[in-house]
């Protein structure tokens, strides 16, 4: 009952608004925007028929390499600059910096660099995505409650076991925001980085798709990222949950107080 | 007041040594404290916590140490516990001067709820430190359930810190010391936030640990009846700029029962002089040749 009851909070919006649309265009027809009958229509041939392995996993698979490639460097970086002070100094404003570029531009230095290729695209997805997670990753190792840290070298718990055993698990709640935002970050990154230069992708095909007037086809294309990033967001939802149980109870705790 | 066994200072005959507790001849403490001064250097300016502080502690002590608050007894207790360098002066443990975290020693810090990382289960808290220090794993399980049994944590290994109640958080602080099988135990005002039962248990506790573990305890308290009722000595620190102010004898009998033993006359008569000592201090009185 319980679980019928919150899919169908779930499921109550997106219905609402397909009804929407579905009202909204049954009208006089809109060349911009199909039914949803149309999209329906053109969504099987469109995708089921070669681009799943052609563009779309291609595309998921450099999404996550890039996604992947971000969180971990993000945290290790984070970490070392993170725990050392003159470091920090160092190189906060560097980093303000290169925050503040905005990847697409980046897009033409990295072809240069490294060609045209699947590594240019994940080079571009882990040159934005990473600033999330390794800012808050710095943020989180600097902000460790001093008395965590005494009683860590109190009892010798120093290096290596020092980061495993208390920074890394103290900073977790604020790197997973971090890392909530690479996330979105890398799906954006992804279809802009396939829309240069580039001969297939769901980023290229969606463009092309637009270029040529395949308008529902488009619209599909649309769909895909959108379902791409839902999954997404469930899957960093359990990931979360579980790795940062301690920290909803503790907050839980708190509040109730 | 003044120790007897203070070596004078050679140089100055005239002025009067300045005023230190009990210490040992050479070679018979296993913690000495020796003309301790720490200043902190801060932004606004530097502040003086700690101005000479001198005593010994023998092994297997259980020592008190009062004063008023800002007396510098958390400092006190940090640059004992290595976690902090002193200014002036050095404490040496079983003659080892103290640079950093002594491997034998063991702290409750202040902020007891704090020092239990969240993140761990109440007996992964207790575990971690014997982990680190690569106890095998079989021991490491003995003396964590021993270690809560003896807190009367053993119901309860799986749950987190704030799951429980202050006064169980305190016991899994303690029980994470214990644990570790220090000679040394640091306890910094370990039982200010919980009730008076519970206070009550956790003294008789704390007291039963030492006999049986055969540490040395240095406990921070600021309730006087507490500092009295758990110890052989009661070391009273004078208000900021902090020196010994007395160091005292607790000659109760060694068997302490809450009841029996507070109401002892001797009790009665060491709580008026600790007492008095400690508005003294808070009035600002200086003991005599303090600098
Ligand atoms: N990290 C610090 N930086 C600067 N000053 C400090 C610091 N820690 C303590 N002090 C100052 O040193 C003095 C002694 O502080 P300390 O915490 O040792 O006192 P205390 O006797 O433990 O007090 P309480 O009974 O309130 O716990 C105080 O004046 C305090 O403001
Ligand atoms: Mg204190």
């Amino acid at each position: 009952m319980k679980t019928l009851k919150s899919a169908g909070y779930l499921i109550l919006l997106p219905v609402l608004l397909v009804a929407l649309w579905w009202v909204g265009t049954s009208g006089e027809p809109n060349f911009f925007v199909p039914t949803p009958a149309q999209l329906v229509d053109t969504f099987g041939p469109t995708w089921f028929e070669g681009r799943i392995a052609t563009d779309v996993l291609p595309s998921i698979g450099r999404l996550v390499a890039g996604v992947l490639l971000a969180i971990v460097l993000g945290i290790v970086v984070g970490l070392l600059v993170g725990l050392n002070r003159t470091l920090r100094a160092l190189t906060e404003p560097v980093f303000e910096f290169f925050r503040a570029l905005p990847p697409p531009v980046l897009i033409p230095v990295l072809m240069l660099l490294i060609g045209v290729n699947d590594s240019m695209k994940v080079a571009v997805i882990v040159s934005g995505a990473i600033w999330p997670v390794l800012l808050n990753t710095i943020e989180g190792v600097r902000s460790i409650d001093p008395v965590q840290n005494e009683t860590s070298r109190s009892y010798g718990i120093s290096g290596f076991a020092r980061i495993r055993y208390q920074v890394l698990p103290s900073a977790t709640p604020i790197i997973m925001a971090g890392v909530r935002q690479c996330l979105s970050i890398g799906l954006i990154l992804m279809v802009i980085s396939e829309m240069f230069a580039s001969s297939s992708g769901l980023g290229f095909t969606i463009v092309q798709f637009q270029r040529s007037f395949a308008i529902p086809e488009m619209w599909s294309g649309i769909i895909v990222l959108g379902l791409i990033g839902v999954v997404m967001s469930f899957i960093f939802q359990w990931a979360e949950a579980r790795v940062l149980r301690w920290y909803h109870g503790l907050k839980e705790v708190e509040n109730a107080v | 007041m003044q120790s007897d066994a203070t070596t004078p200072v050679a140089a100055a005959p005239a002025v009067p040594p300045a005023p230190a507790g009990r210490t040992l001849p050479d070679g018979q403490a296993l913690l000495s404290v020796r003309g301790v001064k720490k200043v902190y250097h801060t932004d606004g300016g530097d502040i003086e916590a700690v101005r000479n502080l001198t005593f010994d502690l023998a092994r297997g002590e259980l020592a008190c140490l009062v004063g008023p608050s800002g007396s510098g007894k958390t400092t006190l207790l940090k640059v004992i516990a290595g976690l902090l360098g002193a200014t002036e002066g050095q404490v040496t443990l079983d003659g080892q001067k103290i640079t950093g975290p002594p491997k034998k020693m063991a702290v409750v810090f202040q902020e007891y709820g704090r020092s239990l990382f969240p993140w761990l289960r109440v007996a992964d808290n207790v575990e971690l430190p014997l982990k680190n220090a690569g106890v095998p794993k079989a021991e490491r399980k003995a003396r964590v359930n021993e270690a809560l049994e003896a807190v009367g944590l053993d119901a309860v290994p799986r749950s987190y810190p704030w799951q429980l109640s202050g006064g169980m958080q305190q016991r899994v602080a303690i029980a994470r010391a214990v644990a570790y099988q220090p000679e040394v135990l640091l306890m910094d005002e370990p039982f200010a936030a919980v009730d008076a039962q519970t206070r009550a248990d956790l003294e008789d506790l704390v007291r039963r640990l030492w006999k049986d573990l055969g540490m040395t305890v240095l406990f921070v308290t600021h309730d006087i009846d507490e500092s009295i009722y758990l110890g052989g000595r009661v070391i009273v620190l004078s208000s900021s700029p902090t020196v010994v102010q007395e160091d005292l004898v607790i000659d109760l009998p060694d068997e302490r029962d809450q009841l029996e033993t507070r109401s002892l006359p001797r009790f009665t008569e060491l709580r008026h002089h600790v007492y008095e000592q400690i508005q003294l201090a808070k009035r600002g009185h200086r003991p005599d040749g303090a600098p």
